[in-house]
């Protein structure tokens, strides 16, 4: 270094070495990255809130929606499982960090156990939400769509949820999905949902206990449950069954919920199977030495970086989507 | 550094509880949903959320700061990551919802239905 030095403040400067916020490169452009990502995660969380504020009065109840827990099917618990999630997440981001403070003391045995450690929660949380998207897709309850796009449920006398196939009539029919590759209709149609539109509405009409559910909010902050003459009258105007959620209409309200809840939890869901792989590729560095070799373990801190990062998402997402 | 090891997985340690303890605290809230604070609107929002709110940024300040270590970075690199971030959140978060509440109320009052 010493043979180009004309002054020693260039020298210092500019002959490599230097390192500017007294972070090395690698660490300083993922802090920045952290910082880009934070806001396109912002932008998606604003957005969610844009469209909560401008729906708040028929915006789904969250409680309602993600409420199961394995091996208690029926049971109605809510964000248990999420907050078993969270608890996981966070946990790999504690074993993340001791992996970092061992590598500080280049403790190569330690630093690959952790890395172990956190590899497996990630690996939890991923299939936890697997799981999660696996309930939210496939519904519980089902509902009709009106055609001014309102979505009603159905309640039995005392408020409580009831399903579709509790009171679907059984009509024969011979309705068929259209499907583009059946080589018949020029355009595939939509879905064909279990019940018909006139099962349900019939199925309705022969149990004088039930009532429709609409989205409106009450004073309570309870859904608006309509009189049996009301329910009826409404009814009128359905014309499509939905079970489940998809990117087009759910069944637990508003279209936006759904499209929300993918596209944010999959992002992050995508972060942390980015972060999962990255932890991965750390790790066989750590078991092949390449770190002992440099004696510095920085690598696990950056990756350790990002690990955090995602967990904090999650803490935002889970305020957010679940409790709020 | 090495001095330091035994106090540093200790403070870890401390902190995982906290952050545990809040996500617990929240989730009980979050079942039983006391009246007093659901109930109760500040700003177009109610106590408890307002409460959840807080609660998770009391967290993420533990994540980035115990975790992320940002505490211990120069004082140049945490603002430039930090300072922007809060700014740049907390306007949008500002300009955004209030525009989604004017929206509301424009639907609200006028006799456009947007669900029927």
């Amino acid at each position: 270094m010493a043979a180009t030095v004309t002054t020693a403040t260039t020298g210092k400067t500019w002959d490599g070495g230097n390192e500017p916020m007294g972070a090395s490169y690698g660490k300083l452009m993922m802090w920045f990255f952290i910082v880009s990502d934070a806001l396109t995660f912002s932008g998606f969380l604003a957005a969610y809130g844009f469209s909560r504020f401008k729906f708040i009065e028929t915006w789904p109840i969250a409680d309602e929606v993600f409420n199961h827990f394995p091996f208690m099917h029926g049971t109605d618990a809510p964000m248990y499982y999420v907050a078993f999630m969270t608890f996981v997440l966070i946990f790999s981001s504690v074993t993340m960090v001791l992996a970092v403070d061992a590598g500080h003391h280049l403790k190569k045995t330690k630093v690959a156990i952790y890395m172990v450690l956190t590899i497996i929660g990630g690996f939890i949380f991923l299939g936890s939400q697997a799981w999660e998207w696996k309930n939210f897709i496939k519904g519980e309850f089902g509902a009709v769509e009106t055609r001014g796009g309102a979505i009603l449920q159905f309640v039995d006398a005392e408020g409580k949820r009831v399903a579709l196939s509790e009171f679907a009539a059984d009509i024969p029919t011979d309705r068929v999905e259209k499907k583009k590759s059946e080589g018949i209709w020029f355009q595939s149609g939509p879905a064909m949902s279990t019940y018909s539109v006139e099962e349900v509405v019939e199925g309705f009409k022969a149990n004088p206990n039930l009532r429709v559910r609409t989205e409106f909010l009450t004073k309570e902050k309870k859904k608006t449950i309509l009189t049996r003459e009301q329910s009826i009258e409404r009814l009128k105007e359905t014309h499509y069954v939905v079970e489940g959620a998809n990117l087009i209409r759910n069944e637990y309200g508003h279209k936006l919920f759904a499209n929300f809840f993918f596209f944010i939890t999959g992002f992050h869901g995508f972060h942390v199977f980015t972060g999962v792989m990255l932890n991965i590729l750390v790790f066989f560095n750590v078991l092949l030495g390449t770190y002992e070799k440099r004696r510095s373990y920085e690598m696990v801190e950056k990756i350790g970086l990002y690990w955090h990062f995602v967990d904090l998402v999650w803490v935002f997402v889970f305020t957010f989507f679940y409790l709020v | 550094m090495a001095h330091s090891h035994e106090s540093n997985t200790k403070r870890i340690w401390f902190v995982f509880a906290l952050l545990s303890v809040i996500t617990i605290v929240e989730v009980i809230f979050g079942i039983i949903k006391p009246d007093s604070l659901y109930m109760t609107n500040l700003f177009h929002m109610n106590l408890l959320n307002w409460i959840f709110i807080i609660l998770t940024i009391f967290k993420a300040y533990y994540i980035t700061w115990e975790f992320m270590h940002i505490g211990g970075e120069k004082g140049s690199l945490k603002w430039s990551v930090v300072a922007p971030l809060v700014f740049l959140v907390i306007y949008l978060v500002f300009i955004i919802l209030i525009e989604g509440n004017y929206v509301f109320d424009v639907f609200h009052k006028s006799h456009y239905k947007w669900i029927f």
